[in-house]
């Protein structure tokens, strides 16, 4: 099988690949976004620690 | 063994630091399956005899829709737990498994449309199967909105495990629709009992798909769970210990 028959998923191409690149991006998205969120939620956290040890 | 397993996973610091060692570990397991199972369901399982390579969506399709309905399930199960033992953890798993219940669900409908267009002729119908399926988005969404638009969190813990276990009955009327009410969508077709069977080359890149997307959404889960755990708990102790050492 050649790469060009792989690729065009006997004339279903549109409908296989999207199919496999939309779940690609929502699975991760969802490994992405909490991430981020959790980098986010530790520094602040972390700012605020800060804060309370060593108040001005 | 297993209840002093459970009463530790009731600890918010034990969960907490326990799910961050388990992410990478399940993280690596599902990714290995994940590459075996789309070698196998892309190059070796052969094309269909009726669909021809279209049928390849159904590696995506299947376990999407299995997981957005064990997803709703365990959700209904932490809501019970939630009321009855008023168990932190499960609220936590309860509203932490909500979106990625709506993602799977909605991968479910948009590769079942992208199949059905080229097999059925059309995007949509608004058969047993594909209406009761889009309630159940409906009802990650409701779970969702409804936990953010109350402040009071004792509340919102309630109304959503209330809903999670009220929208439980939606999932055996998925299940059986295809029984039940005549449609386009194909009936039970991954079975070795029935004729016709489904091919071994076709139904084990399913299988291995299904225990990704399994693994997955642990994965997913715990990390937005250690999310929302270090934000409830912010004032407490042991956050205050872990952030020191991290």
């Amino acid at each position: 099988m050649s790469l060009a028959e792989f690729l065009n998923m006997g004339g279903y191409a549109v409908y296989v690949w999207t199919s496999y690149g939309i779940a690609a991006v929502v699975l991760i998205a969802n490994l992405v976004i909490p991430m981020q969120k959790h980098r986010l939620v530790v520094a602040r956290l972390r700012r605020r620690f800060r804060q309370e040890q060593n108040p001005q | 063994m297993f209840g002093n397993f459970f009463h530790k996973m009731a600890s918010p610091p034990w969960f907490y630091r326990i799910s961050g060692k388990l992410i990478p570990w399940v993280g690596a397991i599902c990714a290995l399956l994940l590459l075996y199972g789309l070698y196998g369901a892309l190059v070796l399982a052969p094309a269909d005899y009726q669909q021809g390579d279209s049928f390849r969506i159904i590696y995506i399709h299947v376990p999407a829709a299995w997981m957005s309905l064990f997803i709703y399930v365990l959700m209904a199960v932490c809501g019970v737990i939630t009321l009855v033992w008023r168990m932190k953890m499960a609220e936590v798993v309860l509203i932490t498994s909500a979106p990625i219940g709506a993602a799977f669900t909605f991968l479910a409908l948009v590769t079942g449309s992208l199949w059905g267009k080229p097999m059925w002729g059309t995007w949509w119908v608004w058969d047993g199967r594909l209406t009761s399926e889009l309630i159940l988005l409906f009802l990650y969404l409701g779970v969702i909105a409804l936990h953010n638009a109350i402040e009071d969190r004792q509340t919102a813990a309630k109304a959503v495990a209330i809903l999670a276990i009220v929208g439980v009955v939606n999932v055996p009327i998925i299940h059986y629709s295809v029984e039940w009410w005549s449609t386009l969508h194909q009936g039970p077709t991954i079975t070795k009992l029935d004729k016709p069977s489904i091919h071994i080359d076709m139904l084990i890149p399913l299988l291995v798909m299904a225990l990704a997307f399994k693994l997955y959404y642990v994965v997913a889960m715990l990390m937005r769970a250690r999310v929302e755990l270090l934000e409830r708990e912010r004032n407490s102790k042991w956050a205050k210990e872990m952030l020191g050492e991290l």
